[in-house]
């Protein structure tokens, strides 16, 4: 009996990979190599531009992915966070001389210190309460931004110059001045950052947040120091959130604090249930709902205000119907079309 | 050997536990009352949820309130719940082993462990990757009492385990719960409303009554006492 045990057990297991693992690499292999090298010479460069705006928001949606999905702590202050790496990054490429990678690495670990006072009111509290301190602290910060004013590469510590003449831009790394090349860049941080993710969920930590989220007194009876772990989940996600307020800093140029609006973290949190929060692939899908189709309907010139109607009414079809979002949700009902056209043409040809 | 003395419990007006004394020896040992007793309550306590308001509770001499809940787990106190927490989305197997990942003890002995764990509780028929959500609720009531014996677990509190269980898995449950303390040298504590199970795997009993206790002693005597019949068990 202890035999079997032995084998079936799964650290062995985990030793050779299993073929719909391969698969899965392999799929995202050839999509990232697609994504990385055909997709800029298929696109115009305002579709470049929208897709690079979809790899920094596809970090945002996956870090708070991890903490509503992995969690289940709510949090609606992401855009306020967001807007935290940014500037932080901003400030840093203009008082710098530093490479971008150590730019994007100390805005993330700044953000991530600001992250976890932000995550500190997560200890007592859950669900809405917790969403609606988070949102408050997120319109604090925005306030706050607004008054000091973004830097756009004036002096002194808001680094903000009224004049608003020869204003210089924010710099990008050398090796990506160009938007296709700044696409690319984006990409390979947003890549690094679903890997750190990929990493936390597949241990230790993504273990322990299983059952912190399902049961916090199971956890605790396990000897799970839910506080370290809640806090790690904020940290995480507010580095990753500082990472992607750094190369926005980077794609757009200049920043003003009318970019981060409060309402939007409210837009996020519903475009990443939509997605899904239980798989990594949602905070793409949620990505391209939050930038892409935007930018569809412009080209298209439909307002893109009709969203919000249209993501209230995703939100609720995710939440009475598929949970897990659209990530989870049209494999499945793909599959089942399949089956189905299946069924219909064995019984067409007898 | 789990020493309590003066336990007082309060959730604002209401006294759940009434400067409650009780001792424990070793063994499997039974803890029952009718609902709202403070047994849950008690179990709370030992495993940190809930601060008493009074109180001293001593564990193999160890200050047992001085410690913080997680590090409870680490040190040997385990738990089931009355409504069954086996985490969902994981396998067996990281269920078991959630209770050491978070010791330093090597990659080895933790497998090893948890294997050991997986054996004991009869769980070996089902894969040790599947997936909590597929198994049965019998099943993952064992994953949960697996949970508690894993490693050298010194406190053992089981919270009504067989609680909706058909007869024949309640009665392999009996035979687990009795072989806890020889297999893994801890002191158990059962909390359940089935008395042929109380009495199949209790050597001593004590009872609770709104916050106190009311008897205590071998378990076939304390069924008898006439207190415990009239507060709890009724008149046959």
């Amino acid at each position: 009996m202890r035999d079997t045990l032995v084998r079936a057990s799964p650290s062995r297991a985990r030793i050779r990979p299993s073929r719909p693992q391969l698969i899965r690499a392999t799929t995202i292999t050839i999509l990232l190599l697609f994504t990385l090298f055909a997709l800029p010479q298929l696109l115009s460069l305002y579709y470049i531009d929208t897709m690079t705006q979809v790899a920094i928001y596809s970090m945002v949606t996956l870090a708070l992915g991890v903490l509503v999905g992995r969690v289940g702590l709510v949090s609606l202050g992401q855009v306020a966070v967001l807007a935290v790496g940014a500037w932080v990054a901003a400030r840093l490429l203009f008082a710098t001389t530093q490479p971008y990678p150590v730019i994007l690495l100390e805005a993330g670990l700044i953000t991530m210190v600001a992250g976890i006072a932000i995550g500190l009111p997560a200890l007592r509290l859950r669900g809405l309460y917790l969403a609606l301190i988070t949102l408050m602290l997120a319109g604090a910060i925005t306030v706050v931004l607004a008054t000091l004013n973004f830097p756009n590469g004036g002096h002194g510590f808001t680094g903000y110059n009224g004049s608003l003449v020869h204003i210089p831009p924010i710099r990008r790394p050398s090796i990506a001045a160009a938007d296709p090349a700044y696409f690319r860049y984006s990409v390979i941080v947003a890549t690094l950052m679903f890997l750190l993710v990929l990493a936390h969920v597949k241990t230790k930590p993504g273990r322990a947040w299983a059952a912190i989220r399902q049961s916090e007194p199971a956890a605790l009876a396990a000897g799970i120091n839910t506080t370290l772990y809640k806090l790690w989940a904020f940290a995480l996600a507010s580095f990753i959130t500082g990472v992607a307020g750094g190369v926005l800093a980077g794609a757009v140029h200049y920043l003003y604090s009318i970019g981060f609006p409060t309402q939007d973290s409210i837009t996020l949190l519903a475009v990443t249930l939509m997605g899904g929060v239980y798989t990594m692939w949602g905070a793409v899908v949620a990505a391209l709902l939050y930038q892409f189709l935007p930018a569809l309907l412009n080209n298209w010139g439909v307002s893109a205000d009709w969203l919000i109607i249209l993501f209230g009414l995703g939100v609720l079809q995710v939440l009475t119907t598929a949970p897990a979002g659209l990530a989870d949700q049209v494999p499945k009902d793909l599959a089942r079309l399949g089956r189905r056209l299946r069924r219909s043409t064995s019984r067409s040809t007898p | 050997m789990i020493e309590v003395t003066g336990l007082t419990v309060r959730y604002g007006g209401v006294t759940s536990l009434d400067d409650m004394s009780l001792t424990f020896e070793q063994g499997t040992c039974g803890l029952i009352g009718p609902n709202g007793a403070g047994k849950t309550t008690f179990f709370n306590v030992l495993s940190g949820f809930v601060r008493p308001a009074a109180g001293t509770v001593r564990a193999f001499g160890v200050d047992l309130l001085s410690m913080a809940h997680f590090r409870r787990a680490r040190w040997g106190v385990r738990r089931t719940f009355q409504t069954e927490q086996a985490i969902e989305e994981l396998s067996v197997f990281d269920n078991v082993a959630m209770v050491h990942e978070h010791t330093k003890l090597g990659a080895a002995t933790r497998r090893k462990d948890v294997l050991d764990a997986i054996e004991f509780t009869g769980l070996e028929a089902v894969a040790p990757d599947a997936k909590v959500r597929t198994l049965t609720a019998g099943q993952r009531r064992l994953v949960e009492v697996a949970r508690a014996v894993v490693g050298r677990p010194r406190l053992v509190l089981l919270d009504e385990p067989a609680a909706g269980l058909p007869e024949e898995e309640t009665s392999h449950l009996a035979e687990i719960i009795r072989a806890i303390p020889e297999h893994t040298g801890a002191l158990t504590i059962l909390v359940d409303h089935d008395m042929s199970l109380v009495s199949a795997c209790c050597t001593t009993t004590a009872v609770l009554d709104f916050g106190k206790l009311i008897a205590s002693g071998p378990t076939a005597a304390v069924l008898r006492n006439d207190d415990v019949i009239r507060a709890y068990l009724g008149v046959a």
